[in-house]
């Protein structure tokens, strides 16, 4: 029987209309949004902290600094376990992230044991020990270690989310290292010219592994996206409580039918670019960590016990995550799952 | 009969009306163009929204068509000319190569990349390649290659509709205008098809009424048409019968069929259109020498010289492998000690 999934598809001539009260989940409280980004932190500073005992394996790229980004984006978005749920509640949207994913993996609501794991290269890791730190899976959730190449992929993404009347949406995040390739050109062209429901969030930390941004990046950054006609909002900021409500703009219209948005995120990343490799002065580092750290300015808007207890309970899982992913069975070889031999 | 185009044509009608997830994208598909070879005409017309016209922009073709497949449609895209896949050559390497693999989960990429590849047309060095020997090393990349044998659309439906990972599916240009050979064979040669360890059946063509084979003949793609040509030609002017094995499938590389019929003949002559170093036949010699041992008494390829393709044509048929090219190293190899 030929499956009938595509239904018609006219190109939307009037202004999309607002996003209903059920096409957005539920927005998180800050004790929540404060606990997202936190439990991102412990488990990053788990990771640099541990790096060096050799329980890891590869390479790593922490997120340090940027937690409000994912946490403020992603608040909108579901990860449902099945994509044709029907429930707002369970609605799955698709995540496409880059190298730097840790925060943005635990953030669309993945497992940090599970996590631990993968960097482990233990079995019971998010891909059983095959992807490594930069290339997860998991429900919607998508990375890949090459920079802006991902892009287009998010593009066929939300194409298809559109297409089979699953109306998902796909958040892209990009930095601005990918601003220098060209896949990524290519990608905002199709999607403005399909419109396309993804979201572009361009996380800004001025820094692409050790090269300044001023190196590297010519002209406007915003402009980029708006010559492809695609609107774009910039924030320059740390706090999630500025980045959630742009972002749940953005997703309303997205789910709405408007075509492609864009997101710049002017950030802050704490740490070095995987491990070591960290040329920024010291009294830099020191600067930004004092001015834009999320984790500062959230914390206080919370009462201190309760933001006190939200610490403990995190270091605590976070804590339990990674001594069960260490007592977990090494990932184990099946050859002929890691390629095609016939 | 039919010609390889026709095939090819009916096969992705039949794709689109049979399956829904089948979407085709690529540049200049539209009708009434139909596509800069006419592979994709009558598509746009018959399934509107489902085809779509691209900018110039193969890696985002490639990438966005991977998007596609990883969340549940099967698509199809077309690379203009295969010389064009070195633009799309990270989309199918880093991503639908790896998606379909490394995730360790029940992640699929049913991904088909179409192109066609090869010269004899005179579109000069950058229209002209036979690239596949690029992508025939990559883990996790399916690539086939149709001949005018056998059904080269049902070898196209199957990796549209059945396949769950990527594959990349050259198509020689000259073989969009070559008449299919009947099953069976015609009066010279009779052919038979075998399957091999994928879905694309591999075929073998011995001339009819012939001894023994003492030579086995590994081919693919339009090369193997000559080498139909020349399988005639030794048997009528040199006496040497051989036996023409076409694979369909390049990688993962399947050496039983040609494994098969060297058992019997213990000589090996490789045919293909693209340049010879490192190429298709290389990987051939060498595993046929790890599978043989010294049972495998001789070996040779025909490929194209390690040169610039030139676009004039006696240049450039001076430098592709012809027919007779074929003869005189199917001599040379079918007579070496």
């Amino acid at each position: 029987m030929p499956q009938r999934i595509l239904g018609p598809r006219p190109a939307p001539a009037v202004p999309p209309s607002p996003p209903t009260l059920e096409s957005t989940a539920p927005v998180p409280d800050q004790p929540s949004l404060y606990r997202t980004m936190y439990r991102i932190r412990r488990f990053e500073e788990t990771v640099l902290d541990r790096f060096s005992s050799g329980v890891f394996h590869g390479t790593t790229h922490t997120y340090c600094g940027q937690e409000a980004n994912a946490a403020g984006v992603l608040a909108g978005i579901g990860n449902a376990d099945r994509p044709d749920d029907g429930r707002p509640a369970g609605r799955q949207d698709v995540v496409v992230s880059n190298h730097r994913c840790h925060g943005h993996f635990l953030a669309y609501g993945g497992d940090p044991r599970a996590l631990f794991a993968e960097l482990m290269g233990r079995r019971t890791g998010v891909c059983g020990g095959r992807g490594g730190s930069q290339h997860l899976q998991w429900r919607g959730f998508y990375s890949n270690g090459i920079l802006g190449g991902t892009l287009p992929v998010a593009v066929g993404m939300a194409l298809a989310e559109r297409d089979t009347g699953r109306d998902g949406v796909v958040v892209a995040f990009t930095g601005d290292g990918a601003l220098g390739e060209g896949a990524l050109y290519e990608s905002l062209n199709l999607a403005s010219l399909w419109r396309a429901p993804v979201l572009f969030v361009v996380e800004n930390n001025q820094v692409a592994q050790t090269t300044p941004i001023h190196l590297a990046l010519a002209g406007d950054l915003a402009a980029r996206f708006e010559a492809f006609a695609i609107p774009t909002r910039h924030l320059d900021t740390s706090d999630v409580s500025e980045i959630l409500p742009v972002a749940q703009e953005l997703l309303g219209e997205l789910r709405g039918g408007a075509g492609p948005r864009a997101l710049v995120l002017d950030t802050r990343r704490f740490g070095p670019h995987s491990k070591g490799d960290d040329p920024r002065p010291a009294d830099e580092l020191a600067r930004m960590r004092a001015e834009r750290d999320p984790l500062v300015i959230a914390g206080a808007r919370l009462d201190e016990a309760e933001r006190t207890a939200i610490e403990a309970t995190a270091d605590d899982e976070i804590a339990t995550a990674f001594a069960r992913a260490l007592a977990d069975e090494p990932a184990t070889l099946d050859r002929a799952a890691l390629g095609r031999t016939a | 009969m039919a010609k390889v185009l026709d095939a090819l044509n009916g096969a992705l009608h039949h794709c689109m009306t049979t399956d829904e997830r089948v979407v085709v994208l690529g540049e200049d598909i539209l009708d009434p163009y139909g596509g800069a070879f006419k592979v994709t005409k009558g598509l746009s017309i018959a399934y509107g929204d489902r085809v779509r016209t691209t900018p110039v922009s193969e890696s985002a073709i490639v990438g966005a068509a991977t998007g596609m497949a990883l969340r549940g449609l099967r698509p199809v895209a077309e690379i203009m000319f295969g010389d064009f896949t070195t633009l799309i050559a990270d989309q199918l390497i880093n991503h639908a190569a790896k998606f379909a693999t490394m995730y360790g989960t029940a992640v699929e990429v049913p991904l088909v990349v179409r192109t066609p590849m090869g010269g004899r047309r005179g579109y000069g060095p950058t229209h002209s390649q036979t690239l596949e020997k690029l992508y025939c090393g990559v883990p996790g990349l399916r690539v086939l290659a149709p001949a005018a044998l056998g059904d080269p659309g049902a070898l196209l439906t199957a990796a549209i509709l059945e396949d769950s990972g990527p594959v990349l599916f050259v198509e020689n240009k000259i073989l969009y205008n070559t008449e299919v050979l009947a099953a069976g064979g015609d009066g010279d040669v009779a052919c038979t098809s075998v399957a091999g360890r994928g879905y694309a059946p591999a075929h073998v063509l011995t001339v009819r009424h012939g001894a023994a084979p003492s030579l086995t003949i590994a081919s693919y793609g339009y090369a193997a048409e000559l080498a139909r040509q020349a399988l005639v030609r030794l048997a009528y002017e040199f006496e040497i019968f051989a036996e023409l094995v076409v694979v369909g499938q390049l990688a993962p590389c399947d050496l039983s069929p040609v494994a098969a019929s060297l058992r019997s003949t213990g000589r090996l002559l490789t045919v293909e259109e693209g340049s010879r170093t490192l190429g298709w036949g290389t990987e051939i010699v060498a595993r046929s020498f790890e599978d043989l041992g010294p049972s495998l008494r001789a070996a040779r390829r025909v490929a194209m010289d390690d040169v610039v393709l030139p676009a004039a044509a006696p240049l450039e048929l001076a430098v592709l492998p012809s027919v007779d090219d074929i003869v005189k190293a199917a001599v040379e190899v079918g007579t070496a000690a």
